[in-house]
């Protein structure tokens, strides 16, 4: 058998043999490639993604336009056009990071990660492929839902004049932040799924930690809340797509890089993890 | 080849596999028999890299499996007719797993004609039958064309023309000069397809043996005698291990002599044999007998000969 060359220049004299090619990163994310694309799951939850980042903007900003003439004065001063159409991001957020978590879990439940690690027994090309190409496709994807989400509200908004436009002051960095936050919570779905390997476990602590987290942190003494409320991994992260004019505690950038550090610190954990344990 | 050395696996507590020392060598079909729970499986996951072994060590042609720069042209696995997401057709479970070494796609269509997939190979996994699922992973384990072969339980659940199939496919690639290691609880089968045996119970190797030798040393076979004179004979055979019970019509049952040595002492003394039968005791009787300390789970002993039933030694609650 040529199989038992391990070089090709070995197996190259034998008439039949085949040069065996080996495993490489690149390969093992053509591989991913194709099972990210040949799942409905991929596409139906990016779908519903897409659709509610962008339909549910259009929704608030319609309601607003034709709510407008008998809002509040205080409704009125907290309005803003750019957010009320990015607002979509918070049901994006469930779509997006159940498919992170499913991206792993999915190969467990199924026992496809017996298969999977069997062909790249080195594991960790396998988890950075997930990670990178997930987080790839929900960036391309979200930001362009966000961007699509925002001219689409300032087109409803404008009926009433109460559009804003890209070049506002805070506005781009919100579009595009939208996109990133997104982007994180995706790949903090995959590393907190490499982490669970059990899609109710993953989903049900990715969103505890995004969502629950800070709800649970507002029933602290103001004094505790007010300091560790905003380094939690879903306030941090929406630093990004807060208002110029709002005091958030944490600068825009800086929230997101904390929200940045958390979903590294689960990726490598996970990495870790995914070494040391049996499959 | 595949070189299993001292190999040992526990998890937490539980001791799966213990000291587990074979080979199995290539040309030839291998049996990997064991009741269920023996640790087969965990056996053949520490092959694949998938689980560490707790100590000890297993390669594949001379290297760890995780140190071959391309598994699946080295080995070929089925592990669980469904280690495949259900939610992805036939093809692009194939062509995921091929790209992760760089495999044609054309080696992907010859693996599904292989085993007879072609008209299911775009229809979802979760809709396969049970024997169409073992095809796919017969497929999967085949598409690196690997010259060792490891499938754990690959005909449950075939149709008999699946399990024929099966059978010939694995001698033939054997006979192509690959290892092929399989796994299995019954006898019975492997008695057909290996020719090599290789038997665990309760993590550890009871027996690592030929299949023919398997049959011609197993434990209880009987010769079947029948004459005029049953008494007479009876008498003549009698000694301290013989055993001849009569089951009337001038039919007795001998243990502890082989129909050689009971044919020439009748001869010697004149007495006319119309049968002598050795008795082969069922492969799959000798294997529960052998493998009767090791099972993890049993029926309540009422069913076992009373004797042989060591109830005092740890048996698992």
């Amino acid at each position: 058998m040529s199989a038992m060359t391990s070089s090709p220049a070995a197996a190259a004299p034998g008439p039949a043999a085949t040069v065996h090619s080996r495993v490489t990163q690149r390969r093992v994310l053509h591989s991913e490639w194709i099972k990210l694309r040949t799942l409905r799951s991929t596409f139906w939850t990016l779908i519903a993604a897409t659709v509610s980042l962008i339909g549910f903007g259009a929704l608030f900003c319609a309601i607003t336009a034709n709510r407008w003439p008998h809002m509040s004065a205080g409704d009125k001063a907290g309005f803003d056009p750019a957010l009320t159409s990015l607002r979509g991001y918070f049901l994006a957020q469930l779509a997006v990071g159940v498919l992170g978590v499913l991206v792993i879990t999915g190969e467990y439940a199924t026992g496809m990660i017996r298969a999977t690690l069997a062909a790249v027994p080195r594991r960790l090309p396998v988890l950075w492929a997930k990670a990178a190409l997930y987080s790839l496709v929900t960036w391309v994807l979200m930001t362009v839902g966000a961007l699509a989400a925002f001219l689409i509200g300032q087109g409803v908004l404008s009926s009433r004049h109460l559009g804003t436009s890209l070049s506002a002051p805070g506005v781009t960095r919100m579009v595009l932040g939208t996109g990133l936050y997104l982007t994180v919570v995706g790949l903090l779905g995959v590393a907190i799924g490499a982490l669970i390997r059990n899609t109710a476990g993953g989903i049900a602590t990715l969103f505890g930690v995004l969502l629950v987290l800070p709800a649970l942190a507002e029933a602290l003494p103001s004094s505790w809340g007010n300091r560790f409320g905003p380094y939690l991994p879903g306030n941090a992260g929406q630093a990004l797509i807060s208002l110029p004019r709002e005091a958030h505690p944490l600068a825009p950038w800086t929230g997101f890089t904390v929200f940045c550090v958390y979903a590294v610190v689960a990726l490598a954990a996970s990495a870790v993890l995914l070494g040391r344990r049996d499959a | 080849m595949i070189e299993a050395h001292a190999l040992s696996k526990r998890y937490g507590e539980r001791v799966a596999v213990s000291d587990l020392s074979f080979t199995v060598r290539p040309g030839a079909v291998t049996g990997f028999l064991g009741p269920n729970g023996a640790g087969k499986s965990t056996t053949m996951r520490m092959i694949l890299g998938l689980d560490a072994p707790t100590s000890g060590q297993v390669t594949v042609n001379g290297r760890r499996y995780a140190d071959h720069p391309a598994p699946l042209h080295e080995v070929g696995a089925m592990l669980e007719a469904r280690a495949i997401h259900t939610g992805r057709s036939a093809r692009n479970h194939l062509l995921a797993l091929a790209a992760t070494t760089g495999i044609p796609r054309r080696r992907v269509d010859e693996v599904i004609d292989t085993v007879g997939l072609q008209d299911a190979a775009r229809t979802r996994v979760g809709r396969f039958s049970l024997g169409m699922g073992q095809r796919l992973g017969i497929a999967t384990a085949l598409l690196g064309d690997p010259a060792t072969l490891v499938l754990d339980e690959p005909v449950n659940g075939l149709d008999p023309e699946g399990v024929l199939w099966i059978r010939t496919l694995l001698k033939d690639l054997a006979a192509e000069g690959r290892t092929v290691l399989l796994s299995s609880h019954l006898m019975s089968e492997m008695a057909l397809t290996a020719e090599h045996l290789i038997i665990i119970g309760r993590g550890r190797l009871i027996a690592d043996t030929s299949v023919s030798e398997f049959v011609r040393a197993t434990p209880g076979g009987s010769v079947r005698v029948r004459c005029d004179d049953a008494v007479a004979l009876t008498a003549l055979l009698a000694g301290p291990d013989v055993d001849v019970a009569a089951l009337g019509g001038g039919v007795l049952e001998v243990t502890g002599l082989t129909s050689e040595r009971i044919g020439r002492i009748a001869a010697q003394h004149a007495i006319a044999l119309s049968e002598l039968t050795p008795q082969q005791a069922s492969l799959e009787q000798a294997f529960m007998e052998l493998t009767r300390d090791d099972v993890e789970f049993r029926p309540p002993a009422r069913d076992l000969d009373p004797a042989p039933v060591p109830t005092s030694e740890g048996q698992p609650a």
